[in-house]
C-alpha cells in the first residue's frame, strides 16, 4: 500500500535565505554590521550592502583580513557577520577565526556560502567539503548547516541574537522546501522530520532533502525510516542522537562533507558514548571533485535518495545479524 | 619578569617601553577604574611577545595587580606568557600569533566611527611582524576606508627571532611602502617621549589617512649587552646577567 509522500517543492538556496535575513536583522539591530570580500552578489550580503551602505564593508578579496576586521567590530560591540564562499572563508581565514574569534572570544558570525560539490561548474577549488571539520574545531564555534530557506532565515536571525562565534554553512544552488513557515527552530535542537522505528536517517544541508525521498521509497516497502534534521553539528543533539541509536537500533548519517570528518563522525561518537548500534556513512569519499552541473555531480558522487537507500538497506542487513 | 619566568622576550619589551609609557601615561584616554569605558581609547599589542612591558604598564596604570608580576608566565597567573583576554578582561585583544593586530584595530575604528565615538585606537606591530602578508592586506584596507581614528605604531628595532631583519626579510624602504599603500607617515625616535608625543599629536590631527608611527628603536634599550643583541629577542637572563642589567636600568 502506497503511504502518503512528502511534497518537496523546489524554493530558493540557502544563501539567499541568508541576504534575506541579514536585511531583516540590520532592520531590528543597528549593530549588525555586515563585510564581504567581493563576492557580495554570490553570497547575497549585496542586500544588506544596498539598504545599509554605511554598515557594509567591502574587504576586497582578502579574506583573512576580513574575518579579523569582523573580530575587532566584535569586540567594539558590533555584531559583525563576514562572508564569502566557504572554502576561502574557512581556508585563508582558519588562523584569524582560531585566535581572534574562537580563542579571542568575540560575537562573530562567519557565513560560508556555495558549501559542498553542489556548487557545480566552478570546480573543486571553490568546493568546500571540509568546512564543517575546520569550523567544529574551533573550541567555543557553534557550527550551522541548515537543509532549506526556511531554515536557514531563522536560524541566521536566531546566531546573530544568541552570544558567541559562529559558522554557518549555505548552499549555491536552489534546494527543495523541507518546512513549513510556522516551523519552530532552536539551536542545539534537532528536528525529527519523519517519524520511524527500523532506521534512522541523520542528515543535514540538501542531505535532508535526499534523506525524506528515501524515507518515502523505503515506506513503500514497508521499511519505516525516521529523519532527523542535525542542523546544529556543534553543539550536537546528544538526547536526539541517543533516543535514536536507542529506538531504532541501526543509524545512516548522510552529508555533502568529506565523510571521514564531518557530521558523521560526531554522530558516531554519541553513539559510541550513548547507545552502541551498527552504523553507515554517506558522503563525499576521500576525494575532490569535479566540474559538472550540480544535478550530475550530486549523482556521480552519490548523494542522492537512491545513495541513502543503499545505505539504509546496507545498516538493515547488519541489525538484523 | 622575565628573569623570574626564565623565559620570555626581553629584547621587544625594552625597545617598546616609552612607545607604551607615552601612551598610557600622556596620550590616551583611558580609565583604569572603568576598563569597559564606551569612548575609551584602546590599545593592542599586536606584537603579543613584548607582553612584559604591557604587563608592567597595566599594573603601573592600576589596571591589574603589581605585586603579581613575577607570577609572569606561571600557571594560574593573570599574566600569561602572551597577552589573554581571558585573563586580564581589561585587554582589547588576544594576541600573539603575529600579524593579526592591525584588522582588529581596524575593525575598533570602524565600530568607533558608526557610533560617533572619539576613541582613537592605537596597535604596534612589529618589524618582523610586517612579513606577514595580512599586515598589507590591513594597511590596504584602512587607508581605502578612511580609518583615520587608528595608528599603527611599527616598533622598527630591525631585530627578529632568527638575527637581524634586514638579514631575514628586509623591509626597506619602508616608510615608503606605507606611503605607497596610502598612509600617514611618522619616523620619530622611539625612545624620545618628547618625539613620541609629537607623532602621537601628528596622527590625531591627521585626518582621511590614517597614521603609521615608524619608531625608530634599540632591541634591548637600556641594558648594555642586550642592545642590538638577537640573542635577547626570546631568552630570559641569567641571574648574572639580570643583576647587571638591574643596576643598569636603575
Amino acid at each position: 500500500m502506497a503511504t502518503a509522500k512528502h511534497e518537496l517543492k523546489l524554493g530558493r538556496a540557502t544563501r539567499e535565505a541568508f541576504g534575506d535575513a541579514l536585511v531583516e536583522l540590520g532592520r531590528e539591530n543597528p549593530n549588525v554590521v555586515v563585510c564581504d570580500a567581493d563576492l557580495s552578489k554570490s553570497t547575497y550580503t549585496h542586500l544588506f550592502a544596498k539598504e545599509f551602505k554605511d554598515r557594509f564593508f567591502e574587504c576586497g578579496i582578502a579574506e583573512a583580513n576580513m574575518v579579523a576586521i569582523g573580530a575587532g567590530l566584535a569586540h567594539a560591540g558590533k555584531v559583525p557577520f563576514v562572508s564569502s564562499f566557504s572554502a576561502f572563508l574557512l581556508n585563508k581565514g582558519f588562523e584569524q577565526l582560531r585566535v581572534t574569534a574562537a580563542y579571542g572570544r568575540t560575537n562573530l558570525k562567519a557565513v560560508g556560502t556555495h558549501s559542498g560539490i553542489s556548487i557545480g561548474e566552478d570546480g573543486p577549488s571553490q568546493m568546500s567539503i571540509e568546512d564543517i571539520s575546520l569550523a567544529s574545531s574551533l573550541a567555543g564555534f557553534t557550527v550551522i548547516a541548515p537543509c532549506d530557506e526556511i531554515s536557514m532565515k531563522e536560524l541566521v536571525k536566531q546566531a546573530a541574537h544568541t552570544w558567541g562565534p559562529f559558522f554557518i554553512r549555505a548552499g549555491r544552488a536552489k534546494c527543495a522546501v523541507v518546512y513549513k513557515p510556522d516551523q519552530k527552530f532552536e539551536i542545539g535542537k534537532a528536528i525529527e522530520v519523519v517519524p520511524g522505528t527500523d532506521v534512522t536517517v541523520i542528515a543535514n544541508g540538501l542531505l535532508v532533502t535526499e534523506a525524506v525521498k528515501a524515507s518515502d521509497i523505503l515506506a513503500d516497502e514497508g521499511i519505516s525510516v525516521r529523519v532527523i534534521d542535525m542542523h546544529t553539528v556543534k553543539p550536537i543533539d546528544r538526547e536526539a542522537i541517543a533516543k535514536a541509536a536507542g529506538e531504532t537500533g541501526a543509524i545512516v548519517v548522510a552529508e555533502e562533507h568529506l565523510v571521514d570528518a564531518g557530521l558523521g563522525v560526531r554522530v558516531a561518537q554519541v553513539v559510541g558514548e550513548t547507545n552502541p548500534c551498527v552504523m553507515e556513512f554517506l558522503g563525499i569519499e576521500n576525494t575532490y571533485a569535479e566540474s559538472g552541473t550540480p544535478d550530475d555531480l550530486l549523482d556521480k558522487y552519490g548523494m542522492r535518495a537512491k545513495n541513502v537507500i543503499e545505505k539504509v538497506k546496507a545498516v538493515l542487513a547488519r541489525k538484523k545479524k | 619578569m622575565i628573569y623570574h619566568a626564565k623565559s620570555g622576550h626581553p629584547g621587544g619589551s625594552l625597545s617598546a617601553v616609552e612607545t607604551l609609557v607615552t601612551l598610557y601615561f600622556d596620550v590616551m584616554n583611558h580609565r583604569p577604574e572603568q576598563p569597559d569605558w564606551k569612548d575609551r581609547d584602546r590599545f593592542i599589542l599586536s606584537k603579543g611577545h613584548a607582553a612584559p612591558v604591557l604587563y608592567a604598564v597595566l599594573a603601573e596604570c592600576g589596571y591589574t595587580p603589581k605585586d603579581q608580576l613575577n607570577t609572569l608566565r606561571e600557571m594560574g597567573s593573570i599574566y600569561q606568557g602572551h597577552p589573554d583576554m581571558r585573563f586580564i578582561p581589561a585587554l582589547e585583544a588576544s594576541t600573539g600569533s603575529l600579524g593579526l593586530g592591525l584588522s582588529l584595530a581596524l575593525g575598533m575604528g570602524l565600530a568607533a566611527k558608526l557610533d560617533n565615538s572619539p576613541s582613537r585606537t592605537y596597535v604596534m606591530v612589529g618589524d618582523g611582524e610586517i612579513q606577514e602578508g595580512q599586515i598589507w592586506e590591513a594597511a590596504m584596507f584602512g587607508a581605502y576606508h578612511h580609518v583615520d581614528n587608528v595608528c599603527c605604531i611599527v616598533d622598527y628595532n630591525k631585530i627578529q627571532l632568527d638575527g637581524w631583519v634586514k638579514d631575514i626579510m628586509g623591509l626597506e624602504p619602508l616608510a615608503d611602502k606605507w606611503r605607497a599603500f596610502g598612509w600617514h607617515v611618522i619616523q620619530p625616535d622611539g625612545h624620545s617621549i618628547a618625539e613620541l608625543q609629537a607623532a602621537f599629536a601628528e596622527a590625531a590631527a591627521t585626518k582621511i589617512k590614517p597614521t603609521v608611527i615608524i619608531a625608530e628603536t634599540v632591541k634591548g634599550k637600556g641594558v648594555s649587552f642586550m642592545e642590538n643583541n638577537p640573542k635577547f629577542h626570546g631568552v630570559a637572563p641569567s641571574a648574572d646577567e639580570y643583576k647587571k642589567a638591574m643596576e643598569e636600568l636603575q
